[in-house]
């Protein structure tokens, strides 16, 4: 057995099991063990991640003359050797069959809707349009935050979002509301670090008041059914929505930086 | 008969010219004939195909006649100073390849030139109306860079000794002066399509522009600066194919250790020069920013976001395959088996910041997938997706692959200095502080506001950059008058290795692709920023399938045309190294039967 594991064929055999392993089941079932929330990874990462440990696979029993000598052993045995000739005639036959397996399965008709790249961060405008009046978003600040009057905000905000949020981005801002399984893509989780604390608050104004037909030509389709909110809200309640997301959340909203920004995310 | 036709004649066009000079409509139709027509048609591939192949292909063309001067005088300089003759010979024979590549960058300038003037004559109009100036400065030096060019090449010979050898360097560093003029100019019309000066507007007459402001707009110093680096870049990696070329094609011994030597030095310059280019990347991504907002953010969070992650997996190909040279590489080299044990603990790292560096923030998933996470974000692995987790991925593989480089250039030296155990340990202990604060800010950064996690990156930079100087400074301390352990076995290399540095040209040029596709893509629907909107049926940006299929077209019409640049440089000159008797050893891809050369 240790020289079983000694050797580089085999390595490569349990180091492409092992990671298939951890990446399937090992990163959705071993957080929560330590109190993280987690879910299965989807295919196309599993795939870009499989295949990156290949490619560092292939790196490795190459970069040296006698491993990789040794590890075309078998391969090579598998292939002339004359005792192995059933083994050959197994894979000769299983090879080509699972190469036609998985053709067939991704090529079958699914009535699932086709897989799509969506972009998160849709670029907002210089300026909008709300209810006829023109606001620059370029280092727009939350208006209510200079009143000094937050806790009143945050109270106007909790009552509207529970008015008009809640159904979709559920009662723990987390994107589970009761309607949210009917949507794809599903409604923003606000408790995610990746969702507003990278953004400015001006841009979750835009996003607001604008809604899903307020997106960007580019990208589309977007898909989204966040209804424009201009529609029926007042400026003022919009505001005290986006300092409730915040305060709720405990997260911070994305401040301008002096000169320009200069973000990467 | 014929007279009375002709008199018809006469009186028809005669009315015709009355009938004209009277109606006002048919008067507007005669204006309207003779005002600049938009856009022109080109078949099959429409006017932004052609447009798109053109530029890409002058410019794939262009980095390497610009990248390969700048080594090409640098390897001169060491040969003159080392009195090594293989840099001589080394250089000559980069610049010979120049001379054939310097022609079909020209073919396809004018190409791109053509193009321009027939399928976009509105845009045209306006960009030589602000450029005149400049495009007949482009005209004149792009003459003196010809002839320097040629004086550099054909009187290689002539000024061989003394101090013609030096008046023959210096035409070297002139051919180079007005190469990085010509692409500064360039770069200032690409770059004014991208950031024209905010007083321009959609009203203002292109005439009234002025020049410099033109020129010296936001983006157009980090675009030199990243091209500089990238040129030398993908020159070197072309050049090290070149070698690996002619390795493979080696029928001696000689033949097969000299193009090693120039493989593993084409090779050494892209990686190091591949080491400095994300900073200059930041720069220009950064004044992006600062230009407008919502173009940086198309670019880096909205629809071109993805390019990110495809450009994240394609330079982890290049840092596993640069490394893996290297790697292999140190088994012709006597020592180096005391450093094998560790690559792979090296290579464990590379992969790893691959895997980070590559989870996309937002992920491809089925509905059902989709419900699972909760939305498109892993609450899991969604903290690998932000750039406090991809910048200290990509910061630890710059200090992997440098020590790399590291033990690839100890592997035949032992020390003889009384402090090379401190100095090694000095270095180790850098090496550790680096990893250390690279990791510190990368954690700290979740911890912080946007704002101030951008600041880090900064910190994480410097501390990478003061490892790779400092280390390397006391490498060359502990290293002087070292003991040599064996001398390197030049061509005693793997075939396979060779295959590394073919994917390392073909990743280059392909990422050029994608990312000249991100750079001039995230104008979208304009082809001067928020001045000249696209009106063509093209304006639309074109889906990620789309602009891969355009680049790898791109990148196989260039490959293909350098592969033939390679065969006519074999063709011009037979290198003098090679020997007449030395037979090829058994392992040769050539029959032993065959003649050596």
């Amino acid at each position: 057995m240790r020289e079983l594991l000694k050797h580089p064929f085999w390595q490569a055999v349990i180091i492409v099991v092992g990671s298939f392993v951890l990446f399937e089941f090992g990163v959705a079932y071993l957080p929560p063990l330590l109190g993280m929330k987690s879910a299965p990874v989807p295919n196309s990462v599993l795939l870009q991640y499989m295949l990156t440990v290949l490619v560092g696979l292939l790196v490795y029993v190459s970069d040296n003359e006698q491993r990789w000598r040794r590890f075309k052993e078998p391969l090579h045995a598998v292939l002339v050797d004359p005792g192995k000739r059933a083994l050959r005639m197994v894979l000769l036959v299983a090879v080509p069959l699972l190469v036609g397996f998985v053709t067939y399965d991704q090529l079958r008709p699914s009535v699932e809707a086709p897989l799509g790249l969506r972009s998160i961060h849709p670029a907002p405008p210089g300026q909008i349009t709300f209810r006829g009046k023109t606001i620059v978003l370029a280092r727009l600040e939350n208006p209510l935050r200079a009143d000094g009057s937050i806790a009143e905000d945050y109270q106007v905000g909790k009552r509207v979002y529970y008015q008009n949020c809640l159904p979709c981005h559920g009662d723990p801002l987390n994107g589970r509301g009761h309607y949210a399984h009917g949507f794809n893509p599903a409604p923003l989780d606000f408790t995610d670090n990746g969702t507003i604390p990278q953004l400015t608050e001006s841009f979750v104004f835009w996003r607001v008041a604008k809604g899903g037909p307020g997106l960007p030509k580019e990208g589309t389709p977007w898909n989204s059914a966040m209804p424009a909110w201009e529609e029926f809200l007042t400026e003022e309640e919009i505001w005290s929505v986006i300092i409730f997301l915040y305060e709720q959340t405990g997260w911070t909203p994305r401040t301008w930086e002096e000169a320009a920004e200069g973000a990467e995310e | 008969m014929r007279r009375q036709n002709r008199l018809g004649m006469g009186i028809g066009m005669g009315m015709a010219l009355v009938a004209l000079a009277f109606d006002p409509a048919l008067a507007f139709a005669q204006e309207a004939a003779g005002a600049v027509r938009e856009y022109g048609n080109f078949p099959w591939l429409g006017a932004r195909g052609a447009i798109w192949i053109a530029a890409e292909v002058h410019l794939m063309f262009a980095a390497f006649v610009l990248g390969v001067p700048i080594f090409g005088v640098v390897a001169e300089a060491i040969g003159i100073w080392s009195k090594d003759e293989r840099y001589d010979r080394l250089a000559k024979e980069f610049i010979r390849l120049l001379v054939i590549a310097y022609s079909a960058t020209a073919i396809w300038g004018a190409v791109l030139t053509f193009f321009l003037i027939t399928l976009y004559p509105r845009f045209w109009a306006h960009l030589s109306a602000v450029f005149e100036v400049s495009m007949w400065v482009y005209v004149g030096l792009f003459f003196l860079e010809s002839f320097t060019l040629y004086l550099y090449y054909y009187g290689w010979d002539h000024w061989k000794t003394g101090r013609a050898k030096l008046g023959h360097l210096w035409l070297g560093i002139l051919l180079n002066v007005w190469g990085t003029i010509v692409m500064f100019i360039a770069d200032s019309w690409l770059s004014y399509m991208m950031s024209p000066p905010t007083a321009v507007t959609p009203d203002t007459a292109p005439e009234t522009v002025r020049l410099w402001s033109a020129i010296a707009n936001a983006t157009w110093m980090p675009i030199n600066i990243h091209r500089i680096i990238a040129n030398v870049v993908f020159g070197g990696s072309v050049v090290a194919a070149y070698a690996a070329y002619r390795f493979l094609a080696a029928r001696t011994q000689e033949e097969r250790a000299h193009y090693d030597w120039m493989g593993y030095v084409g090779n050494f310059v892209a990686i190091s020069a591949l080491i400095i280019l994300p900073f200059a990347g930041y720069y220009l991504g950064r004044e992006v920013y600062e230009y407008n907002e919502p173009m940086g953010i198309t670019m880096m969070g909205g629809f071109m976001s993805w390019l990110w992650i495809i450009q994240a997996f394609l330079i982890g190909v290049l840092f596993l395959a640069g490394n893996y040279y290297l790697w292999v590489g140190m088994e012709r080299i006597p020592g180096a088996e005391r450093f094998q044990p560790y690559t792979k603990w090296l290579l464990l790292v590379l992969v790893t910041g691959v895997i980070v560096w590559a989870t996309p923030h937002t992920m491809i998933a089925s509905r059902e997938e989709l419900e699972a996470m909760g939305g498109s974000h892993h609450p899991f692995l969604g903290v690998l997706g932000v750039m406090s987790a991809k910048n200290t991925a990509v910061n630890l593989m710059i200090l992997t692959t440098f020590l790399s480089y590291l033990m690839y250039r100890r592997a035949n030296k032992r020390p003889v200095v009384a402090w090379a155990r401190t100095g090694s340990m000095v270095q180790a202990a850098i090496f550790l502080a680096a990893a250390a604060v690279v990791l510190f800010y990368g954690i700290y950064g979740y911890y912080v506001t946007a704002i101030v996690r951008i600041g880090f990156s900064v910190y994480q930079v410097l501390a990478v950059l003061t490892t790779i100087i400092s280390v390397m400074i006391l490498d060359m301390l502990v290293l002087r008058g070292a003991e040599s352990r064996g001398e390197i076995r030049w061509g005693q290399m793997p075939v396979r290795s060779q295959y590394a540095l073919f994917v390392l040209v073909v990743t280059f040029t392909w990422l050029m692709g994608l990312m000249g596709f991100a750079r001039s893509g995230i104008r979208q629907h304009w082809h001067i920023w928020e001045v000249m909107r696209d009106t063509s049926p093209w304006a639309a940006t074109p889906a990620l399938g789309y602009a891969a299929q355009m680049i790898s077209a791109c990148v196989l019409i260039f490959l293909g045309l350098i592969a033939f640049v390679f065969w006519l440089g074999g063709l011009i000159e037979k290198p003098a190294l090679l020997p007449k008797a030395t037979p090829a050893p058994a392992a040769s891809p050539v029959p032993a039967t065959m003649p050596a050369d």
